[in-house]
């Protein structure tokens, strides 16, 4: 990945002024030729570990050796995160748009004859339809694509992370001049109120209201205040905003800045989650190239603001996501939370007014000074203003990052822009909100997707996992699959969450083994409204979601593992038996030689068969079984 | 790396001596010795003035840290809610019979760590395994297996 040498390079370049930045950015646009032809090359994680950058290494060989003439050699940009991870590693030719999905080395040169010397696409790399089986020529209309709505994403796959002249060029750090040279403290927080923006973190806080708290107290305590970006994305199966720190780190600073400007704070963290080390990469060297351009540090664009930002890593503890228990770890102790109030907006790091928001939230804040709150509010539903980013991942044709305004319906999420469930006409479940959120069938597919119709039906926004199950989905094993990593994540503080959670464990697991009654259900539902009531902060708060949502939904599932003593979905270990269908199968042998009780024999070429007395139903037959043949009940 | 008063010594000089830098200054010596050292936990309380007792707290709440010596190779399975529904359960049952631990541990001979993560944010890779800082996407039994028998050789 090209590396720009920030500290050689920017050096002599401290942007004094806002007409400055303006006039710099001029000179990089002027550099730049809008016919040129780009390829980009997606390195999020997804993609890099699919190789993509062998797929840009054997790209910029292909074309040296190709012997373009000068004026038609292709940039070739290396990007974050383009969302649709399922289809990597994803090569786009701009400006016309052409996309190529799961692209290889060995497809490189075919690119670079046929695209680029004779202006042909290459066919067996475009997007199929699997609807229509027509190829798609082009990333704006391919359907994952053509129902988004891109604002707080709009940069990602069209910059480079790591060269702040990109991001410059489209417009980053506009907002914050605007913000320090025509607006007033009082303005800026006043925008941030009319928008109506919410924070994107999970509790769905008004972010203006929040920050008029913090201004308060700090006048009535003179003093340092601090800001904070909430990188801790702890949740499984979410990941918006690794996306957004690997794709867009300028934005995420520019808003804080921004924030800073408005709360008259000075120093700002950035709490990183310790599993995204290209997160931390990307943020520390936009901070340095901001750094050197005089848009952090001292005195930014001649105006007399000081404002800089360190990040922290964390230290792998998911109860560090929630605010008190993060102050406690930037201050180098244990991730404990505390009671609320006082609120991290009255007393926060060390003691002082400190605001936490969302890096998402953080990267909302510079549209809504450049575009006007207006603007953002016309975006989603009244409340839910905006738009979203959600991580649709799980038993869905088009796993990724989709960014949607506020208000579509769940089902269209799935079944538009996820393309539906592989091999099954609907989905079963979304889980959306996080291990603490809920199950929602799809029965109820037509529900919006903002703050307030999610906690009405039981579940809840969170940071914006949505998780598809199908019918092969037992919703005892997930609801036992949150409590567990709830259990292991409680931090042991206060009592409900410490042993309720536990118990409600132990509910589950008896469940899962055909145990219990009808009484047990009821019994583990009433515990599970305690837990609610009585936890300490929202992770205890919020843990019994998972129970709750499932029982409700899908109360015949548990009757069915109490009572019956079967699991339908054909997950939950103690209650299912493997067996071979001797029509299928082959006689391959396979699943004989993975089998680690040695329990399934047979004659070479001829039906093998399970001896279920000594199965341990590790499942290992299944995944290896190359025909399907092997059979679970 | 061996720990030396000098290779401390290196690390410490970059932090302040205040509390808050704790978690970094752990951070740092687990980077260059794999794990905490008694010997360095001592000299990094000594430095940042807390008690002994809390450095001990903070490096057994945080998961990352490590109080014992790490095997060579690194094995991180992720069990993130997408990698579970996709068999991500049944790839750490497999391996901790392959090599003979249990998840959280070193194999005896120090070759292989084997460790789960609650999610990579991979999700399109599901199940996705991490061995030494590589992703291997949509990892099956047999990949895995076949990837350990060659490091073993190696």
């Amino acid at each position: 990945m090209a590396q720009v040498s920030t500290a050689t390079r920017f050096e002599d370049f401290r942007l004094p002024s806002a007409e400055a930045l303006a006039e710099y950015r001029a000179s990089i646009l002027a550099e730049r030729d809008p016919n040129r032809t780009v390829i980009i090359v997606c390195h999020g994680t997804g993609c890099i570990a699919n190789g993509s950058p062998k797929v840009a290494a054997a790209l910029r060989k292909a074309i040296a050796a190709a012997g373009l003439g000068a004026q038609v050699i292709p940039e070739i940009k290396t990007t974050g995160c383009h969302g649709f991870c399922s289809r990597g590693p994803l090569v786009i030719l701009q400006p016309s748009g052409l996309f190529y999905q799961k692209v290889k080395e060995a497809d490189v040169d075919d690119i670079v004859q046929t695209t680029l010397l004779e202006g042909k696409p290459v066919e067996r790399l475009l997007y199929t339809d699997p609807r229509t089986g027509e190829p798609i020529p082009h990333d704006y209309e391919i359907p994952f694509y053509k129902y988004q709505q891109r604002v707080v994403l709009r940069n990602i796959g069209k910059i480079d992370p790591l060269d702040i002249r990109d991001t410059i060029a489209v417009g980053g750090y506009q907002a914050l001049a605007k913000a320090l040279t025509a607006m007033s403290p009082e303005e800026v927080i006043a925008a941030v109120e009319a928008a109506g923006l919410r924070g994107r973190g999970g509790a769905g806080f008004l972010t203006g209201r929040k920050w008029r708290l913090a201004v308060e107290n700090a006048r009535k305590s003179p003093g340092p205040v601090y800001v904070v970006g909430n990188g801790d994305e702890g949740d499984p199966g979410a990941f918006m905003d690794r996306t957004l720190m690997e794709g867009d780190p300028h934005a995420v600073l520019e808003g804080m800045a921004i924030g800073a400007y408005a709360l008259g704070a000075h120093q700002g963290f950035i709490y990183v989650r310790l599993e995204y080390p290209l997160a931390v990469r990307h943020l520390t060297n936009a901070i340095e190239q901001a750094r050197a351009l005089g848009l952090l540090g001292e005195n930014i664009l001649g105006t007399g603001f000081n404002f800089d930002i360190k990040i922290n890593r964390g230290a792998g503890a998911f109860v560090c996501g929630e605010e008190t228990a993060l102050i406690a770890s930037l201050e180098g102790r244990v991730g404990e939370p505390v009671p609320r109030p006082p609120y991290p907006a009255e007393k926060g790091l060390w003691g002082r007014p400190t605001i936490i928001n969302n890096v998402e939230t953080w990267a909302n804040v510079p549209q809504i000074i450049e575009k006007g709150a207006d603007w953002f509010a016309s975006l989603g539903v009244p409340h839910s203003t905006g738009t979203k980013i959600f991580s649709l991942v799980g038993k869905v044709n088009n796993v990724g990052l989709v960014e949607v305004p506020m208000g579509i319906t769940l089902g269209r999420i799935v079944d538009e822009i996820g393309g539906g469930v592989p091999g099954q006409d609907r989905f079963k479940a979304v889980q959306t909100g996080g291990p603490s959120g809920g199950c929602i069938p799809y029965e109820l597919k037509d529900t919006p997707v903002d703050f307030d119709s999610l906690t009405k039906v039981g579940a809840m926004m969170g940071s914006g996992g949505m998780i598809v199950m199908d019918q092969r989905d037992c919703m005892v094993d997930v609801a036992r699959y949150f409590l567990h990593f709830l259990e292991e994540e409680s931090c042991g503080k206060c009592l409900p969450c410490r042993l309720g959670l536990k118990s409600m464990l132990e509910y589950l697991d008896r469940f899962a083994k055909g145990q219990g009654s009808q009484q047990d259900i009821d019994d583990l539902h009433s515990l599970a409204r305690a837990i609610m009531k009585g936890s300490l902060c929202a992770l205890g708060g919020t843990a019994p979601n998972p129970i709750l949502t499932t029982i409700q939904y899908f109360k015949d599932e548990y009757l069915a593992h109490v009572v019956d003593h079967k699991c339908p979905a054909g997950v939950c270990r103690d209650l299912i038996t493997y067996s071979i269908n001797p029509e299928l199968c082959n006689g391959c042998g396979l699943c004989a030689r993975t089998c680690p009780q040695g329990c399934i024999s047979g004659e070479k070429k001829k039906p093998h068969t399970i001896d279920a007395s000594a199965c341990i139903r590790c499942g290992m037959c299944m995944d290896e079984c190359p025909v399907g043949a092997v059979l679970v009940a | 790396m061996a720990v030396t008063f000098k290779s401390l010594e290196t690390i410490l000089e970059r932090y302040p001596p205040s509390p808050e830098h704790l978690i970094s200054a752990l951070q740092e010596v687990q980077a260059a010795f794999s794990y905490i050292p008694k010997e360095a936990m001592t000299a990094v309380c000594d430095h940042l003035g807390v008690p002994v007792s809390r450095g001990w707290a903070v490096a057994t709440f945080y998961k990352s840290f490590r109080l014992t010596p790490r095997g060579m190779h690194e094995i991180k399975v992720c069990l993130g809610t997408a990698c579970h529904l996709k068999g991500g359960a049944r790839l750490v049952e497999g391996l901790e019979r392959d090599l003979g631990v249990c998840r959280g541990h070193t194999t005896k001979d120090l070759s292989f760590d084997l460790d789960t993560v609650n999610c990579l944010g991979a999700c399109a890779l599901a199940p996705v395994v991490v061995i030494d800082g590589n992703y291997q996407p949509t990892a099956t039994h047999r990949k895995l297996k076949k990837m350990l028998k060659e490091m073993q050789k190696a």
